[in-house]
């Protein structure tokens, strides 16, 4: 790439960029698709119970059994296996069952979908509301510098800050922060950008409800004399959030700002299935941003028909995390570089609109790779 | 007021959505699973999605994008993140081919 930046980019969405991006065209802007006939994506978006409902029954049972056996082997050591998978499947697995039931699109039945959100938006620590809210604004404009408040690896990204992600510092305190700051019923500005007036005292509900579960914990853990109480509520945010966080960051990070091709901004990784399981498929990120519709369990039939005009996917974690290094590595002195991946010669080329207007936004310019 | 032409019935499927463009506006047309057709707005409330490459599931549309949903019957907001009714048109079957009145 030919362009040069001198500063850090600025992704507060109360600040200039939010405007630069409306003024630049990239704000709820038509994304580009890859063609599927219309009875095609009618059979991909079909909803069923079926699946989430079997995947729902084995995440409790098996969360269950792990907290039962942690509760057992208290104290000893062979209570750390258990908590390894209980806390996995507190704390990541909890992370895409929040995502999927909050497009809403896991369970055919509407009170399956709400139910499993707010159960885990309070495992993962997230507010229901204001992330409802907050997702919706990242499909809307994906990777979007000023606009998106879910962009994860900011250039240039802190790499000791975002090591310690995978251990839950310091987001567990971050997190602890933003709902007591909801339960007194304060937005900072860059949520009041998106989170209309009219939720941000349904968002100040939720938050309380989740203060007083916490309280709750704290105050038996206080008259037990004993951190069980934590562990087993709150506590896997720490140490066992690091799945969510390894799979979360390969979904944009090292790839392409404000463009209108997912192609360019997203990554499909093949995963094991375990993973998968735990991911709910969404190792399959272009097709998901693509077609936000489809559910979980149909993602990997999309992959299927659209790959030919996607770039090819990584074929493992270890892969994508190596371009990933490489690409957070080199924008410490490169803030514009991002990995452009070959498209096959079966797909349609990338959009290329924006790119050739030259648009300077702030102190970035960017231009034509 | 007038009765726009829009397609043929068939084309169409039973449970299914279309969008039909008029000047400078933009609708979806629908057909519910007993045939009967229904006309609204083309673009979801909340950020002007087209909502024809959206899933009908039942009286519901939902919008492609976010998953507002809306009675495509009434227009009424049914879901997160849209809060604004959609508008609705008249329709109507007039020897085998879909109409509505627009305003």
């Amino acid at each position: 790439m030919s362009a040069t930046a001198t500063n850090p980019r600025d992704y507060n969405l109360a600040g200039p960029e939010n405007q630069s991006a409306v003024d630049a065209g990239l704000v709820s802007a038509d994304w580009y698709h890859s063609d599927i006939p219309r009875k095609v994506m009618k059979e991909l978006m079909k909803r069923s119970d079926a699946p989430a409902t079997r995947d729902t029954l084995l995440w409790v049972a098996l969360i269950i059994i792990s907290a039962i056996g942690a509760i057992a082997f208290w104290g000893t050591l062979q209570v750390i296996p258990f908590l390894i998978f209980y806390g996995v499947l507190y704390s990541s697995a909890s992370d895409s069952r929040w995502h999927e039931c909050g497009h809403g699109t896991a369970f055919r039945t509407t009170w399956k979908n709400d139910l499993v959100y707010h159960v885990a938006s309070f495992m993962i620590m997230r507010n229901p509301i204001s992330w409802r809210w907050s997702h919706a604004r990242h499909h809307t404009d994906t990777i979007i510098v000023g606009r998106d408040p879910e962009i994860a690896l900011m250039r240039p990204t802190a790499i000791a800050k975002t090591a310690l992600l995978f251990i839950g510092v310091p987001g567990v305190f971050e997190d602890l922060q933003v709902i007591i700051r909801h339960g007194a019923g304060r937005m900072s500005n860059a949520e009041k950008d998106y989170i209309p007036e009219s939720e941000q005292k349904k968002a100040a509900f939720w938050a309380r409800v989740h203060i007083v579960i916490y309280a709750t914990t704290v105050l038996m853990a206080t008259i037990m004399q004993s951190f069980l109480p934590v562990v087993l509520i709150g506590g896997p945010r720490i140490y066992g959030v690091w799945h969510a966080v390894m799979t979360g960051l390969l979904q944009h990070g090292g790839l392409a700002e404000d463009v209108l091709d997912h192609r360019l901004n997203s990554r499909t990784v093949y995963l094991n299935p375990v993973s998968r399981w735990i991911y709910w498929n969404m190792n399959y990120h272009v097709e998901h941003h693509m077609f936000p519709m489809v559910p979980y369990f149909s993602l990997p039939r999309l992959h299927a028909l659209i790959k030919d005009d996607l770039p090819a996917p990584s074929h493992s974690i270890f892969a994508a995390y190596r371009e990933l290094l490489g690409s957070i590595w080199r924008q410490r002195l490169e803030r514009d570089y991002y990995i452009r991946k070959d498209l096959p010669p079966t797909a349609k080329p990338y959009r290329e609109d924006l790119h050739t207007l030259d648009i300077t936004r702030s102190n970035m310019r960017i231009s034509t790779p | 007021m007038s009765w726009l032409d829009v397609c043929d019935a068939e084309d169409i499927d039973l449970e299914d959505v279309i969008r039909f463009d008029h000047g400078d506006r933009t609708f979806a047309v629908y057909r519910s699973a007993d045939g009967a057709v229904f006309a609204t707005d083309g673009l979801c409330t909340h950020e002007q999605v087209h909502l024809c490459g959206g899933l009908v599931i039942d009286d519901t549309i939902e919008c492609p994008k976010h998953n507002g949903r809306f009675n495509y019957q009434t227009g009424a907001a049914l879901r997160a993140p849209v809060y604004d009714a959609l508008a609705t048109y008249p329709a109507r079957l007039n020897n085998g081919r879909i109409e509505i009145e627009v305003h």
